[in-house]
């Protein structure tokens, strides 16, 4: 693992090729390098194989469903993940339900497997709430639009994981020498010398993370073997997602810095689909972007993010690394937008469409679900059944959207602070007197 | 009504310095609620280049006094994390002109996260700024931006005037729900007054927004925030022997402005000249002397006038007392609306 860890600077070269297990032929590749990562995919049968594939059918159904509803004129805006579902969907099974997630705006896919319906992302897209979901009902935050911005969120959420160990631990501390003193229990002492240890957040031994056992634990969301050591390390872990765009901002970079010198249990996900609207990669960095935490000394992952068991045995390993005490992870995966950056988006202005068919061949749909033929563990009645499932998805989502009015007007006036706020509340009681203002003397809108 | 307190009153009353009756307030906040944390560049061991933060590390410890990274963004959007975890970061930014590469997490994330969230989602921060001028300082050390915060809904912002609404005004934005701008007058950090450390937040009597009269009078109205509150009370001093009478409305808070105290004062008065330090060009002035114009038409024996910094940036300085308001500008402005 160690090698991993420490990445010489190197130019971008087939050297470098990313962590695999399926090629796109559907093929299982083994390899010196996937050999290391194997361990986090052993939990896994034919069942969430199967699941992994649906999971991602369901999802790609979602995008070509809200595509639909804005050419038909329902939605505003829709931002699609084409070509990225084995990234998310292969990410956000790896995370337990107590880690805490901070999207992007693409991440519909990591939506749907924290089991929020995903319908409710649509309310942004229809312009009827700014993602009005609940970011703690399934630990998914909402979408930031400012690119990068909540990589600092995340960091600064998973600092407060750590604070919040550490206040444990004094409590803690308190406790057992209000007892020694009250008890005149020698043992006593020596538990308080270790709580002040663990305030450093460095005594966690680096044989839990290499335990398969503790990592499927940890996949599980069940912490109690790390409680059994110590009780120190922190045993839920954040997750932000980010595309290749946002690593030039500045805000990706301070996240990085905060991350590393706090240890704090961060994996940054960069879903580097090739494209900033229409600035690629070469426009954007020289050096390969799972490099970019070493100079921050955050170890860094290449991982072929059209392979979603490549994707997920990656984002296990990071998770556990950081739910383990040592520190965050930058994972690269590598991918591709297969569609437009948004509704509004007209690819056909910058790329080629050889480099978009060159990419349809990769589609990390079409590998898993060849994978599963090979192995013979997809039947025609799997088929069907999912199919049906798909059908009566689109439905509700169709059904879901047009039922979806304006909301009220004077809404615009609420929740702009927490508290009382005489600004607001003049111009909402402005704005309702001029609303009534067009009422006749019978009660009848003019 | 007045923010000041008698030199007279309770034991618990002391002379302190503006900076010390902030870090007063810094202690007793944090004494009273471990989720408060401060976090900032040089805060901690060092104390704050001001030394506003001195003994506060070694009172409560490097997790809860938090020497951060040189990187204003970071610390805010940090801070943004660790209150969606619970926390009450209170964040220094070491001066005014430095806030602005942590601008973009105070507007688009800090400022609309309750209000997209639905009020889910609640940010207790508070931002301290020295801000102002006065010091002798060069660049970037000497500016009064906070009409740019209070131009964003969803933020308070907040300047003493008076050590102990220092003291005290500090414990309340901790204890706000919603984010706090709070601009601390830095060339005012050494000026002595009595504070009276009995007084904790007074949140529910909305006093955080609350404008105080900080001094009566019946001729004009001067409307004044954190630096030239002091001003202010010197040109009504100055004023007085010429029997003119001011009277000085300490704001307190620019966001949300509490209007009724001014109009309250200038059906009085018929008179309102505004004094700050930022430039008058669209600055806290301009909305004061609309809103004044509106209320008080019939009123007013005279335009409002506004007081403040040329539309040029933050001069030398050498210059620098020129360009602020000095008591011969107010009392220029004083005449101008004495004539009419």
């Amino acid at each position: 693992m160690t090698d991993l860890l420490h990445h010489p600077l190197v130019e971008f070269t087939a050297e470098h090729a990313p962590l695999q297990f399926i090629n796109e032929r559907g093929e299982r590749v083994e390899n010196q390098q996937n050999a290391q990562f194997v361990r986090y995919l052993e939990h896994l049968n034919v069942d969430d194989l199967k699941n992994f594939y649906r999971d991602m059918m369901v999802v790609r159904r979602f995008d070509i469903e809200a595509t639909a509803l804005q050419r038909q004129g329902e939605l505003a805006l829709y931002a699609p993940l084409l070509g990225q579902e084995a990234a998310q969907v292969g990410s956000g099974q790896a995370l337990a339900a107590s880690d805490m997630v901070f999207p992007s705006y693409r991440e519909h896919g990591v939506a749907h497997t924290r089991g929020m319906d995903m319908a409710k992302i649509l309310q942004l897209f229809r312009g009827v709430d700014h993602g009005g979901w609940d970011s703690f009902e399934h630990n998914f935050h909402l979408y930031t639009l400012v690119i990068g911005s909540h990589a600092l969120h995340a960091v600064g959420y998973a600092m407060g994981i750590q604070q919040d160990a550490r206040m444990t631990a004094q409590r803690d501390a308190a406790a057992q020498h209000d007892a020694a003193t009250q008890h005149s229990d020698a043992q006593a002492g020596a538990h308080f010398g270790d709580a002040d240890a663990g305030e450093q957040g460095t005594t966690q031994p680096q044989a839990d993370a290499s335990s398969p056992d503790s990592a499927s634990a940890a996949f599980r969301g069940d912490t109690s073997q790390d409680a059994s050591h110590t009780g120190q390390a922190p045993q839920e872990a954040v997750m932000v997602y980010f595309g290749d765009g946002a690593t030039s901002q500045g805000d990706v970079s301070e996240a990085l810095g905060f991350a590393a010198v706090n240890n704090a249990p961060v994996v940054f996900f960069c879903q580097n689909n090739q494209w900033a609207i229409s600035v690629p990669n070469s426009l954007q960095f020289k050096a390969p972007l799972y490099l970019r935490g070493s100079g921050f000394g955050v170890p860094g992952v290449r991982v072929d993010g059209n392979d979603v068991l490549a994707v997920h045995a990656a984002t296990r390993w990071a998770l556990e690394h950081a739910r383990h005490g040592n520190g965050p992870v930058f994972i690269e995966a590598v991918t591709y937008r297969m569609g437009a950056h948004t509704t509004s988006d007209d690819p056909t202005k910058y790329r080629s469409r050889e480099e978009e068919a060159h990419w349809r061949a990769k589609d990390p749909i079409d590998r898993i679900r060849l994978a599963l033929e090979a192995e013979g563990a997809w039947s025609e009645t799997d088929d069907a059944a999912l199919s049906a499932e798909l059908e009566g998805f689109g439905e509700y989502l169709r059904g879901y959207v047009r039922s979806l009015g304006a909301p009220e007007k004077s809404s615009m006036f609420e929740h702009v602070y927490a508290t009382e706020n005489v600004l607001v509340s003049e111009d909402k009681a402005w704005f309702a007197e001029y609303e009534a203002s067009f009422v006749d003397a019978q009660g009848e809108a003019q | 009504m007045t923010a000041t307190v008698s030199d007279t009153t309770a034991e618990t009353t002391q002379r302190l310095p503006f900076a010390k009756a902030i870090t007063e307030g810094l202690r007793a906040a944090m004494r009273r609620d471990d989720k408060v944390m401060l976090m900032g560049e040089d805060i901690g061991k060092l104390g704050g280049v001001f030394r506003v933060t001195e003994g506060l590390q070694a009172e409560f410890g490097d997790h809860r006094v938090v020497d951060t990274p040189l990187a204003e963004s970071g610390i805010v959007g940090t801070a943004i994390g660790l209150a969606m975890r619970g926390y009450s970061p209170v964040l220094e930014i070491q001066f005014d002109g430095f806030i602005f590469p942590a601008y973009d997490q105070i507007t688009t994330q800090l400022a609309k996260m309750h209000y997209r969230s639905k009020g889910r989602i609640k940010l207790p921060i508070v931002i301290r700024v020295p801000f102002g001028g006065g010091i002798g300082a060069v660049e970037h050390h000497s500016e009064s931006p906070e009409a740019l915060f209070a131009h964003t809904p969803g933020l308070r912002v907040v300047s003493p005037g008076s050590a102990h609404d220092a003291y005290t005004m500090i414990q309340e934005a901790i204890a706000s729900p919603d984010p706090v701008l709070f601009f601390e007058p830095k060339g005012r950090y050494w000026e002595k007054g009595p504070v009276d450390l009995s007084v904790g937040p007074r949140v529910e009597a909305g006093t955080l927004n609350k404008a105080a009269i900080a001094r009566a009078g019946s001729d004009v109205t001067m409307v004044a925030y954190g630096p030239t509150v002091a001003t202010a009370l010197r040109s009504a001093e100055a004023a007085a022997q010429e029997g003119i009478s001011i009277e000085v409305v300490d704001l307190r808070a620019i966001s949300p402005l509490d209007t009724d105290t001014i109009v309250e004062s200038v059906r009085r008065t018929g008179r309102c000249v505004v004094v700050h330090e930022a430039v008058s060009y669209m600055g806290p002035g301009a909305e004061i002397a609309a809103r004044v114009t509106e209320r008080c038409f019939y009123e007013l024996q005279a335009p409002v006038l506004r007081v403040g910094g040329f539309h040029h940036p933050y001069p030398v300085a050498k210059l620098e007392h020129d360009y602020l308001p000095s008591l011969d500008r107010v009392l220029d402005a004083v005449d101008r609306v004495m004539a009419h």
